[in-house]
């Protein structure tokens, strides 16, 4: 098995309401290995998304650790913290959270003008990806002039720009019709393909079938770990989409 | 790199915005406009009264014939003339760094020419005297030491006198009448102005001491040399004080006076006098430019204003950049960027405008207003950090934001 991309021990995360202590988190101990496709799933509440917010550097546990490439992170300053997002990690949000101000592909470079990298590869890369998802004649659009389903091709065009070692995405189909959410998902595999370790928040079953392995969180605990021999392959549903799209 | 692409990105966020970021860098424009055309009128107000210096002829410092007690009755200064052309001759004489000691008498006298006549002052005077006040002659030639020696039947019109009684001929070559003694009109002096106190200085005639203590005004009858004043004029500003009182000292003695009585003649530092007065516009200006501060100020305060506002309708924004990568000092650095820029470009609209203003009540008020480089520069730098004071608070504000929060906010 290929070396792990996320290794967490006994991870856990408390919030203070007032008096009492809420457990959002409670001794998770995952190991996700590079190249895997990992859906997460639980009912609002169950400490899905504090669990991603760890995964993703925007957040640290109370107790636990928590391995990124092998790396404590979890004890990590706030600039560091910064910098491990940049580099590494990259986010897909169910508000695709573009700028409204910025054309598309200003969007995607967003990322790398918090990383040195110099003014013209920014634009370079940022094209590059954008044509990637089938956006590439859209640079110059704002957001509003794009519809859903682009404008989340957009956000994962802006997630991948710095080659991160971890994708993530938090209910990444969430406001979009079953159609587009094919779509993403179908981007998503090719992604996994190609060998990005895919980590997705979702509270979809259709969804979460289409990952290799699902994790259950309940009540801040991960209940279950189920691997799945044979995911849907959203290309399949793709190309009627596709067509339609290229219609359009 | 990741400071330019942070300016560029705070540039854009005002561009889109373009109505509120206006109304934001009004504030500032109104402030720095305000402060650089206070400048400028106070600066006028402080060239005005240094012209006055200089009109009055600078370092003089004046000896009037002092009060003297009568049956018991103190009378006012010059009610007995006191001092003399002798005293004046010894002042210019025994003191150190003294340039001239003009020794004058002065009438209220009715000035007749042809058919027209003016009430005005006429002042009996030495060569001394245009040394001592700085004045000089427009047309025709000054006073000599011959005119007094003879007491020649001349006189001196200033530019009031002369436009009263000649109106735009020139009178050099005229004959006036003073009391009833015909004086030949041999030059009109230079155009003084105003003093301090509204003063018309040009509203004068000159003739020679001589001729106004025999023929014209009359003479003591206790002393056929006194005189009303003298004007004594120091080569040196900083000598002004020593002169004072070494004058003090060589008049009473001369005067014979004992310690413990009072000074018969009165000294006037003229210079002192305005030295106050600029003192004092100084102040004011420094005011001026200090109330148009506060208005730069409340610009300022409404940079914070909006900046606050739109730190919070930018939550999600900054949870985003957090997101991406951006490290709190970057998010600072694009508030911050964002507030000095508007203060900036308002700075420079403001330097304009005041320019403008300043030109323009200079212009149509006829009020001096030159415009103040060394008003234009803190002005413009008071700005900035107008900026940076009131942008500081916001930006950080937004910086401390946790990007968890930020992401999640509505």
């Amino acid at each position: 098995m290929a070396e792990p991309v996320i290794e967490t021990q006994r991870l856990s995360k408390d919030y203070w309401l007032g008096a009492h202590v809420v457990h959002a988190l409670r001794d998770v101990s995952v190991t996700i290995a590079a190249g895997e496709m990992v859906a997460i799933m639980g009912p609002s509440g169950s400490g899905k998304s504090t669990f991603m917010s760890i995964l993703g550097c925007l957040d640290t546990p109370t107790a636990g650790r928590y391995l990124l490439q092998g790396r404590d992170v979890s004890q990590l300053d706030d600039d560091d913290l910064a910098r491990s997002r940049n580099a590494k990690i990259g986010f897909v949000f169910q508000q695709f959270n573009l700028l409204p101000r910025l054309s598309a592909l200003a969007n995607v470079q967003l990322p790398l003008i918090y990383s040195d990298r110099p003014a013209g590869e920014q634009r370079r890369r940022a094209q590059a990806r954008l044509a990637e998802v089938g956006l590439g004649d859209r640079g110059h659009h704002r957001p509003a002039e794009l519809s859903g389903g682009q404008q989340q091709r957009v956000a994962i065009a802006r997630a991948l720009v710095n080659d991160p070692v971890l994708f993530l995405a938090d209910e990444p189909t969430g406001n979009l019709d079953t159609r587009t959410s094919l779509e993403i998902m179908a981007i998503l595999q090719s992604l996994n393909r190609r060998g990005i370790t895919i980590v997705l928040v979702t509270h979809e079953e259709d969804i979460a079938r289409h990952a290799r392995r699902v994790l259950h969180f309940r009540d801040g605990l991960l209940i279950g770990d189920e691997r799945n021999a044979h995911p849907i392959d959203a290309r399949a549903a793709r190309a009627p989409a596709a067509m339609a799209a290229a219609g359009a | 790199m990741r400071l330019q692409g942070t300016a560029r990105l705070a540039l854009a966020a005002m561009a889109s915005n373009k109505s509120r970021t206006g109304l934001t860098m009004l504030g500032v424009i109104i402030g720095v406009a305000a402060v650089v055309t206070m400048m400028a009128v106070g600066a006028g107000a402080q060239a005005r009264v240094a012209e006055q210096i200089r009109s009055l002829g600078s370092n003089l410092i004046i000896v009037l014939s002092g009060s003297i007690t009568s049956s018991g009755v103190r009378l006012g200064s010059g009610s007995q003339l006191t001092i003399t052309e002798d005293d004046a001759r010894a002042i210019e004489r025994e003191i150190d760094g003294v340039q001239a000691a003009a020794p004058t008498v002065r009438g209220g006298v009715q000035v007749v020419a042809a058919n027209a006549n003016w009430s005005t002052a006429t002042f009996g005077v030495t060569p001394e005297f245009f040394d001592a006040r700085d004045w000089t002659v427009a047309s025709g030639r000054p006073l000599g030491q011959d005119d007094v020696d003879g007491a020649a039947k001349v006189a001196l019109l200033g530019q009031t006198v002369a436009q009263n009684l000649f109106g735009a001929a020139s009178p050099v070559g005229e004959t006036i009448r003073i009391n009833k003694v015909p004086l030949t009109v041999v030059g009109v002096l230079a155009r003084k102005g105003q003093t301090g106190q509204g003063q018309d200085q040009d509203d004068a005639v000159l003739i020679p001491l001589s001729t106004a203590k025999k023929k014209v005004l009359g003479t003591s009858q206790a002393n056929a040399r006194a005189v009303a004043a003298i004007l004594v004029k120091i080569r040196r500003p900083e000598a002004m004080k020593p002169a004072e009182a070494e004058i003090r000292t060589l008049l009473r003695q001369r005067h014979r006076l004992q310690p413990g009585q009072d000074d018969d003649f009165t000294l006037r530092n003229l210079a002192e006098m305005l030295e106050a007065q600029e003192a004092s516009s100084r102040v004011l200006s420094l005011l001026l430019a200090a109330i148009a501060s506060v208005s730069l100020v409340v610009g300022g305060i409404g940079i914070m204003n909006i900046m606050l506002v739109s730190v919070t309708e930018r939550t999600r924004e900054i949870g985003l950049r957090r997101a991406v990568g951006a490290r709190r000092h970057d998010i600072l650095a694009q508030f911050l960027i964002e507030a000095v820029t508007v203060s900036l470009t308002g700075g420079l609209i403001g330097v304009a405008v005041g320019v403008l203003g300043s030109w323009t009540i200079a212009h149509f008020a006829g009020w001096p207003a030159p415009i103040q480089v060394r008003s234009i520069v803190p002005a413009f730098v008071f700005a900035g950090a107008v900026g940076v004071f009131f942008g500081f608070y916001p930006a950080r504000k937004a910086s401390r934001l946790s990007p968890i929060d930020a992401l999640r906010h509505e």
